[in-house]
């Protein structure tokens, strides 16, 4: 992969808005953005109750995510191209995820939903009508997915990298600074882990800074490229833009998005915690 | 603190006595500004978190003890940032002039 093949500008998104075969899919952390206007065209993914098993602590399986991406007028072949608020982090999740599943052709919008409100281009709130598909998954590709007994064995050997805010990594806050502070699970970080906020990666308006500028940025973390690469954050969305990074933007072989992240590492009985802004031993 | 400061964000549902608030009002001369961000810079300039402004250009951040710095972005603005400090227990009401 490569930033050609995964990215796309606000303008081209602009010139593409009629083009067949392009499909819009808006995901936001807050999942009313999308009511209160969109991209013209653009189609909604709800993070919590589209893409998440209402029961249990999981993803949708193969057969709802068909069914969700049928009922959407979504199809195999279509070029499907990703945006949404707080830099993308859902969006990025949500390509992640896409990819998971087996979809060829995803795309984000460089900047997402922020670089097109700061330049002041055109958001709607009439909803496109989609003739309903057949749409066919594949199976989960475990290649990018880690679970925490993969994480557990990574302290150490693998590349962990948090991509929190530096407070959260070293355990002085628990969530992130526009969400309450009270959670259940302990703070701090997953020892060996490298500091490298998903933040680092993106410019103030949202997109992605230069290839050359990200490597400068993971290398100078400690993010030794020989090995393969485990991200985490507190969800496993901001994780994802870091993945996306890593495995789409530059390239990366063995890069897995840990998506039970501190949520469930912090939760985990008897594993070790590192607190402060050192890494901390094996 | 028993509430929001006049004109402000209310604070119903908040444990306002665990958090250390930060929150205010993004305004163009007198007019709200409903489609800024403002974000939330650590003591070192390290971003911790971004919010979009609500329809009446409101915002709310839940810091920690220190100083801060907010970054509004706005349409057809320059970046403005202002120097914050936040304490478990108050709420720092902020008005952003862009």
């Amino acid at each position: 992969m490569s930033r050609e093949s995964s990215l796309v500008t606000a303008q081209w998104v602009e010139d593409n808005l009629d083009t067949d075969g392009v499909v819009l899919v808006e995901v936001d952390e807050d999942t009313t953005s999308y009511d209160k206007g969109h991209i013209r065209g653009a189609i909604k993914l709800d993070w919590t109750t589209d893409l998440q098993d209402q029961v249990r602590r999981d993803f949708v399986n193969k057969e709802q995510f068909e069914a969700l991406l049928s009922s959407r007028g979504v199809s195999n072949d279509d070029t499907v191209v990703l945006y949404g608020g707080n830099n993308n982090w859902f969006a990025a999740y949500a390509y992640w995820y896409f990819k998971l599943y087996g979809h060829q052709d995803v795309k984000l919008l460089d900047g997402g939903r922020k670089k097109w409100e700061l330049d002041s281009r055109e958001l709607t709130d009439e909803k496109p009508t989609r003739a309903e598909t057949s749409y066919t998954a594949t199976a989960q590709d475990s290649s990018i997915r880690a679970f925490r007994d993969e994480v557990v064995a990574a302290i150490g050997t693998q590349n962990l990298v948090d991509v929190r805010s530096p407070d959260e990594y070293a355990g002085r806050l628990l969530a992130p600074a526009h969400l309450p502070q009270e959670q259940a699970q302990r703070a701090g970080h997953i020892p060996t882990a490298a500091s490298v906020p998903w933040s680092k990666a993106a410019n103030d308006d949202g997109t992605f800074k230069s290839d050359d500028e990200l490597k400068e940025i993971y290398s100078e973390a400690g993010v030794d490229w020989s090995k393969d690469t485990i991200a985490y954050c507190r969800i496993g969305e901001r994780s994802s833009h870091t993945w996306f990074v890593l495995k789409e933007l530059l390239g990366q072989e063995n890069v897995k998005n840990y998506d039970g992240s501190w949520t469930e590492y912090g939760s985990l009985v008897g594993v070790p915690v590192a607190l402060g802004d050192e890494p901390g031993d094996a | 603190m028993c509430g929001a400061t006049e004109g402000g964000l209310s604070l119903d549902g908040v444990n306002v006595a665990k958090e250390a608030v930060i929150q205010g009002q993004v305004l163009r001369g007198a007019e709200p500004v409903p489609n800024a961000y403002v974000r939330l810079l650590d003591g070192s300039g390290e971003f911790t978190a971004e919010v979009p402004t609500s329809a009446t250009g409101h915002f709310r951040f839940f810091a920690g003890d220190g100083e801060w710095t907010l970054r509004t972005l706005a349409p057809k603005a320059d970046p403005v940032d202002t120097r914050v400090v936040a304490a478990t227990g108050s709420v720092a009401e902020v008005a952003v002039a862009i």
